[in-house]
């Protein structure tokens, strides 16, 4: 088992991304423009860059879907690369753009595809294709039952779109979910709300940390416990801060986040890691695990993660002997307000790359087309607590009839899964995303790392206080390059990268002058030739 | 004059190899822990060890992650900074001085945040063999070291009765999973695909078995949830 290193991977890739304008520069691809028609005859073998969550439904969904898409389109052939997570696609993106090898179709996030958009045409921009009336949504000459007109939820679709234009079609979305064992919590003489607070899982949690004489928890009579455990400290900060009211960033890519607000949230995070309620997924592990072991109350991780929660999930890391008894309750994340709850939508989209054959990015967007679908948006949202993005999947009666059956068996009708969907589908108009930039996905990271770094500092009894926030922010900033950010836009293309460094000039000098020499070392062979003739 | 000659020469000899069985060799320096001290000192507490390359996962971003041993105890270094020259030099046996915080994952004892030199000396662990060990409240006492298990009995993985399992069975770029028995009892095992890809002996090894297989192994005793050995090597059991 090894843990998702994201972070830096894409520190290191949107460092070197910056560099690709300045390498291609107007020289990449022509801008793709929709074809008339659709070549049957013509092959086209396509690379999709795919995700799962470590779950094999997931892959066999994607293997069905493309045998599925083959047998409609069969001059096209699909290859499939399977990916666990999603710094690993973005790193390799971004090395594959340098080659010109990028796939044709890729699960993504919109912050990354705001990074690829910094090569001059690399990702085709779908407007036109969404709109064409072959191809498009609904479209006349498709060969499967696509979303239709305005059959994709018009939120998501928004989220797919940088600068006005849409890189992108989502795939599934998902929130975040806090599951909580009520059975411990009543225990402790609480009664759960609808809706949690901040101030109540903070209370709760350091209840749940107190040790009895003899040194196990009280809570649960175990040596190990640990009441709240978050999985994205990115998204734990950034709901905050939307729930606060508080700045992230502006849509120019200017960055707000280093606040008094962001600081209040950290403090939080630190005094509740000092009574020892309080840790985090990279800290600690992974929190389904905890609370399927007694060892956690308020477990806070993806509805996409569903399957993993609960007495009697159907995945699980933990040994059968090891898992209790006890009821498990779905709730959205902690809120500031709980009569105007904010959550984060999040989940994968879908982009296609720029080609030079234009038919080869067509037949790229019918493939990315076909996984909206019923059948594979169905399919696949089942996999985990996904949702549909299509309003035609989701008033499917067979997706409807899947939803009625919540916890009639713990395989395809778990509970605790389609509890995860249900407080999605009840909560849409209350989920927000974050602007989409270049360099948005370091600042996400970055997010994350200042409470990373808080609760790390606690543990190590290192001294929280002003001055270790003043020093926190700076290194922080400086790790992920944040102070070169903001005012850049959103919009595709080169940027202005400012004069080139002493030494990149000194080298491009060096390369010319090294061409002048062996320029007059062959003039002066042809000269010699001449005169010995 | 001669037998004192010879009694003070035979006890020499005999000081030198009681101070070389005594570990002076493997002496620590000024403000460097001795496994028991580590093994002692609390959870995010620093610590400062010496100690040598057994194994490393692969490079990457600057990072690496490394199973290191001396000859009293195992220290598994998650994503140490390091350069990839850096990365070069530290070969099995490389002797390094390491400070940085003492960490636990899923059950796994480690050091974080970390900071190494390289040192003068060098130790290739032999693999101590655990089997006896599994299922007891010892084996953790192993965790990290390089340890040997023999005649294991290959399980069927999962409810499919395949003897082993890909993380990423699509194009195997992760790692590989198994199950395996002794005296009645079930263990978890993995091929972790940074320490030993799919062009490795041991990757191709596990991918060939067949559920009954009786084999040996050597590995890193790594902890997930419980123990959970990075195999480095399999082998028919002797």
């Amino acid at each position: 088992m090894k843990r998702i290193r994201p972070f830096l991977a894409g520190l290191l890739a949107a460092v070197s991304v910056l560099t690709l304008p300045a390498c291609h520069g107007s020289r990449g691809l022509p801008a793709f423009e929709v074809p008339e028609a659709f070549d049957e005859t013509k092959p086209y073998e396509l690379t999709f860059w795919a995700k799962n969550d470590t779950n094999k439904t997931q892959t066999a969904v994607y293997t069905d879907a493309i045998a599925a898409f083959e047998k409609l389109y069969p001059n096209i052939h699909v290859n499939i690369r399977l990916y666990t997570d999603y710094g690993r696609i973005y790193n390799d993106v971004i090395t594959n753009i340098a080659t010109a090898t990028t796939p044709n179709v890729c699960i993504t996030y919109p912050d990354h595809i705001a990074t690829y958009i910094t090569g001059q045409n690399i990702v085709a921009p779908l407007d036109d294709l969404f709109a064409d009336p072959r191809y498009g949504f609904g479209g006349s000459a498709l060969k499967y039952d696509g979303p239709g007109e305005d059959g994709v939820i018009g939120k998501f679709l928004d989220e797919c779109a940088i600068g006005g234009v849409h890189y992108a079609v989502p795939f599934m979305r998902s929130t975040e979910a806090c599951y909580v064992n009520v059975t411990m919590l009543e225990s402790m003489g609480y009664t759960l709300p609808d809706v949690l607070t901040w101030d109540f899982v903070w209370e709760v949690s350091d209840k749940a940390a107190e040790k009895n004489a003899e040194g196990t928890y009280s809570v649960n009579g175990q040596k190990t416990m640990i009441p709240f455990i978050y999985k994205s400290t990115d998204n734990m900060m950034i709901q905050q801060l939307a729930q606060r009211g508080a700045g992230y960033s502006t849509p120019d890519g200017d960055v707000l986040l280093f606040s008094g607000d962001a600081e209040a949230v950290l403090r939080d995070a630190a005094a509740h890691t000092a009574t020892g309620a309080f840790s985090t997924f990279k800290i600690s592990s992974y929190p389904g695990n905890f609370l399927n072991a007694g060892q956690c109350l308020f477990a806070v991780d993806s509805t996409a993660g569903a399957t993993w929660m609960g007495s009697h999930a159907p995945n699980s890391d933990i040994a059968p002997d090891k898992f209790v008894e006890f009821e498990c309750a779905v709730r959205p994340v902690p809120q500031i307000d709980p009569d105007n709850p904010a959550m984060i939508s999040q989940g994968p989209s879908v982009c296609v790359f720029n080609k030079a054959d234009p038919g080869e990015v067509l037949a790229s967007w019918l493939f990315a087309q076909f996984l909206l679908t019923n059948a594979v948006q169905l399919q696949y949202a089942e996999t985990e607590g996904y949702i549909p993005v299509t309003a035609k999947a989701q008033n499917d009666p067979a997706y409807l009839d899947y939803l009625s059956r919540a916890g009639e068996d713990d395989g395809d009708h778990y509970a605790v899964k389609i509890e995860a969907t249900e407080l999605l589908l009840d909560n849409i108009g209350r989920t927000f995303v974050t602007p989409v930039f270049n360099g948005s996905a370091s600042l996400r990271d970055a997010a994350g790392q200042l409470i990373e770094n808080t609760v790390k500092s606690v543990r190590r009894k290192e001294t929280v206080d002003d001055a270790y926030f003043t020093r926190l922010y700076d290194d922080v900033r400086s790790l992920y390059r944040l102070d070169q950010l903001g005012g850049g836009g959103a919009g595709p293309g080169g940027e202005d990268l400012g004069p080139l460094p002493k030494t990149s000039v000194a080298l491009l000098c060096g390369i010319g002058a090294v061409w002048v020499l062996m320029g007059a070392y062959l003039l002066a062979g042809f000269i010699r030739k001449k005169r010995t003739r | 004059m001669k037998k004192l000659i010879a009694i003070l020469m035979a006890s020499l000899c005999l000081l030198t190899l009681a101070a070389c069985a005594g570990g002076s060799s493997d002496a620590k320096g000024e403000g460097v822990m001795t496994y028991a001290e580590y093994a002692a000192a609390p959870l995010d507490s620093q610590v400062v060890v010496e100690t040598y390359v057994q194994g490393k996962q692969s490079w990457w971003d600057n990072q690496a992650t490394f199973y290191t041993q001396d000859k009293d105890g195992g220290y598994f270094i998650y994503n140490m900074p390091c350069t990839e020259e850096e990365f070069a030099k530290l070969t099995g046996g490389t002797k390094i001085k390491v400070t940085g915080y003492k960490s636990e994952w899923a059950g796994e004892v480690e050091i974080t945040d970390a900071k190494f030199e390289i040192e003068d000396g060098s130790f290739i662990a032999t693999a101590t063999d655990v089997t006896d060990k599994l299922g007891t409240a010892e084996l953790i006492d192993y965790q990290n070291r390089f340890v040997s298990f023999k005649g294991m009995t290959v399980e069927p993985y999962d409810e499919s009765g395949a003897a082993f399992a890909y993380k990423n069975d699509v194009d195997k770029t992760d790692d590989l999973y198994f199950k395996v028995s002794k005296d009645g009892q079930t263990y978890n095992f993995c091929v972790e695909f940074y320490l030993t890809g799919a062009d490795t002996e041991v990757y191709k090894a596990v991918e060939a078995l067949n559920v009954g297989d009786v084999i040996d192994m050597e590995g890193f005793l790594y902890w997930y949830e419980g123990a959970n050995p990075h195999i480095t090597s399999v082998t028919p059991a002797k």
